[in-house]
């Protein structure tokens, strides 16, 4: 947790920066890992109810880790008209998980973003953010098996 | 260089327009789609080509923001020859290189061609797209590199800041914003002089301004576009209003998802402060200011203003009860003023070109220009800028080129969440404040989402309620279950499970969730739902009584089959149906077998003879 401790460090021990400090414990570690919480708490001196309360109410913030890949599917209005919707259903499908949820190899995790301002491109999908514009389920499959397939084989057969 | 005077800053702003005016400069559009297109790989082939030519010096090649029409990205301006390329690859480099730079030839085939005369326009202006639009927050877009604070000030930027810490009082700046007529571009509307006023006139030993930069509606993105595109105008305009109010600390609060703009903002803050436009005794006035940013962790109530506050001082972003308004106690208890970027952005245009002129752009009421982001079933999507009172017929019809055919435009989303929809038989109203709050909608930040007859109306308002319960802080009971409780409602009715009297309820509801919820979310969650009802009750009525979706959206309704005479026997859809559900051989017309049928749609999807049909 020496990472913590720096990007505490970066901001000060102060109430006011608590979330900033979660957004860059989110951004190394892909969520918030139990022990980081802890770690803010005791040094920023607030209960950890209150981080807890944060972390559960703002969207960018992850109480379970992510996969490999990340892959959410904007539902902005926009992409709700092109078919968004159909993506995740198309997701949910492929991959036998929910939105929120990881694969069960940890390779995959989906999850869903209200609007990322880039509505002239729906239905967008970013994975491992790169936009992919006017997606559609069939490309979707496509680009999966093509991530599938990039894995080092050392890593599948383990 | 720490610019002191007006004088040095005009003569800077004197000598780098010098430098630059007569060499050729390419403008590659660096917004968020045509990034997603590939304009970074455009950018990058400019320039390796360039330096194999040894015209690295010779020729400028600048990212900008967004030029707007995203629809056709990568957007590709060239000067002094003034060409507007679209589509470009970076494969045609090489050709724009060699032909447009050299020797001013245009390529056709890179210009933008107008679907219905098939006429090609060489210049932007001549594109009908930009033709009938005001572009006045946005002039500078496409124009300067963000990054770099010397293109804005060749252009004249800070030197209405200049004249403001120079020349005028802060009654005599409050003033000319109040002349102006400028309302909050967030999407209430109050007078910007007004709120400048209030603040002024509170006490407290120190004052804040804040940017809201939140952009919390989905479907619009201008805000991103400025911040992207032309952060120093929003700067400028914060440095002045806070003078204006005696603020001696401002906080841009800009969403995480927005990584570009909050990457770009830092940038121009730091070459801000190093030119001395941030810091102590700014323009050697006794006026000292700075601005830092916070980025905002995803709550689209965090639009609201108490709301906001407090995000800002770290905590779970939820409203309170007001008065007291922000500008008598606002961060940490001091007064603060709350403008929406766009907002800002008007400012230093307004003491620029003075409050008459900018008054006499608009309605009686709504002065000046408005941005709106010009999304869904429309040919042109992208971003708009427009003279207020323009009707929403000229803004969809002629600059967004209706719906593409074969469909026709239905209705029209405005206002996001807290917005409303509008039918087609509205589309002569004037866009100002008053017009859309008395149609039922609002104006909102500018989000505009065109629907089509493929679009359920009932399903719409199931979208916004469903990001409506989600989006509520839960602080207020009306607005935490009375959204839920609409939401499913809405559900019953797109799945054909509801009666009459859930209608009923919905719209008592409806009125209860608008009349006593705590903040401006609540107020306004029902609005999708009372604009569809009071304009399209028939599709509602259409669901519940014949168990029919009119648009073929909602699921539970619709069937996929196949159309016999313009099926070819492709095996196209065979294959892709995750279901195995099609059947049918070679030249022979495909059937859906409806027992395994998911209605995923990808038959629909794929099949590139419209043989696949909603029922």
């Amino acid at each position: 947790m020496r990472e913590v401790e720096a990007i505490i460090e970066r901001y000060g021990a102060e109430r006011r920066h608590v979330i900033a400090i979660l957004q860059d414990i989110q951004a190394r570690f892909h969520y918030l890992p139990r022990e980081a919480l802890l770690e803010v708490a005791a040094r920023v001196r607030i209960p950890l109810i209150d981080l807890y309360s944060i972390a559960t109410f703002y969207n960018c913030f992850s109480l379970i880790p992510r996969g490999e890949h990340v892959i959410r599917v904007c539902l902005g209005t926009a992409c709700h008209l092109k078919g968004g919707t159909r993506l995740v259903e198309a997701l949910e499908r492929e991959l036998g998980v929910r939105q929120g949820e990881m694969t069960a190899d940890g390779q995959f995790s989906f999850e869903t973003v209200r609007c990322v301002g880039a509505c002239a491109l729906a239905p967008l999908v970013l994975i491992d953010g790169r936009y992919y514009p006017k997606m559609t389920q069939r490309k979707l499959t496509q680009v999966l098996a093509r991530l599938r397939r990039a894995r080092p084989a050392a890593e599948v057969a383990r | 260089m720490k610019i002191r005077t007006l004088e040095q800053l005009r003569a800077l702003a004197e000598e780098l327009r010098a430098a630059r005016d007569h060499r050729p400069c390419v403008r590659v559009c660096g917004g968020t789609g045509c990034r997603a297109r590939g304009s970074e790989e455009v950018l990058a082939r400019f320039k390796t080509l360039l330096q194999e030519m040894g015209l690295t010096e010779a020729v400028d090649v600048k990212f900008t923001g967004c030029h707007g029409l995203c629809e056709r990205g990568p957007l590709v301006s060239l000067a002094p020859q003034e060409v507007f390329y679209q589509g470009v690859e970076a494969d045609d480099v090489r050709a724009i290189v060699t032909e447009t730079l050299a020797r001013g030839t245009v390529i056709d085939r890179l210009l933008a061609q107008d679907p219905r005369t098939g006429k090609r326009a060489r210049r932007e202006q001549e594109i009908p797209f930009y033709q009938r639009q005001h572009r006045l927050v946005l002039r500078f877009n496409g124009l300067l590199d963000p990054t770099d604070i010397r293109d804005y000030i060749a252009l004249g930027g800070y030197q209405a800041l200049g004249t403001a810490l120079t020349r005028l009082t802060p009654e005599a700046v409050i003033e000319l914003i109040e002349r102006s007529g400028l309302r909050g571009r967030g999407g209430a509307g109050f007078p910007t002089g007004k709120k400048w006023r209030m603040a002024r006139a509170a006490p407290g030993s120190r004052k804040y301004v804040i940017c809201n930069g939140d952009e919390g509606d989905p479907g619009a993105f201008m805000d991103r576009s400025v911040l992207e595109g032309n952060p120093h105008s929003v700067i400028e305009g914060m440095i002045i209003g806070a003078y204006a109010v005696g603020a001696t600390q401002g906080i841009i609060y800009v969403r995480e998802e927005y990584p570009l703009a909050v990457q770009t903002l830092e940038i121009a803050l730091a070459q801000a402060r190093d030119s001395g436009f941030l810091g102590k005794e700014i323009f050697d006035s006794p006026f000292s200011f700075d601005i830092e940013i916070v980025r905002g962790a995803g709550a689209f109530v965090a639009g609201e203003e108490t709301a906001l506050i407090a995000a800002v001082e770290g905590r779970v972003s939820e409203p309170r009860q007001r008065p007291p308004y922000p500008v008598q106690r606002g961060v940490w208890g001091y007064p603060t003023v709350i403008n929406n970027v766009e907002t800002w952005a008007n400012v230093p245009i307004i003491l620029e070109r003075g409050p008459e002129w900018f008054a006499s752009l608009g309605t009686a009421t709504s002065k000046g220009t408005k941005i709106f982001s010009l999304v869904g079933k429309v040919t042109n999507t992208g971003l708009v800028e427009i003279p207020m009172g323009m009707t929403l017929r000229e803004l969809i019809e002629e600059i967004g080129g209706g719906a593409p055919p074969p469909r026709a435009i239905k209705a029209v989303q405005i206002g996001g969440p807290s917005g409303g929809c509008l039918p087609k038989t509205l589309f002569d109203l004037p866009i100002d404040y008053e017009s859309l709050t008395e149609a039922g909608a609002m104006m909102g930040s500018g989000g505009l989402i065109v629907m089509d007859d493929r679009t359920c109306m009932v399903d719409v308002a199931r979208y916004f309620m469903d990001f409506l319960r989600d989006e509520s802080c839960g602080k207020c009971l009306p607005c935490r279950e009375g959204t839920n409780r609409m939401y499913e409602l809405l559900t019953a009715i797109c799945e054909g499970r509801a009666t009459e009297l859930d209608l009923e309820l919905l719209e008592e509801l409806a009125q209860v969730v608008k009349q006593t919820s705590l903040c401006g979310l609540g107020q306004t969650a029902p609005n999708p739902v009372l604009t569809t009802l009071r304009y399209f009750r028939p599709e509602y009525e259409a669901h519940i009584r014949e168990r029919r979706c009119p648009a073929g959206v909602c699921k539970a309704l619709i069937r996929y089959v196949i159309n016999a005479e313009r099926c070819t026997g492709c095996l196209a859809c065979l294959q892709p149906c995750p279901q195995q559900a099609i059947r049918g051989q070679l030249k022979q017309p495909h059937v859906i077998d409806q027992e395994r049928c998911i209605k995923c749609g990808i038959c629909h999807e794929v099949c590139q003879f419209g043989a696949v049909e909603i029922v």
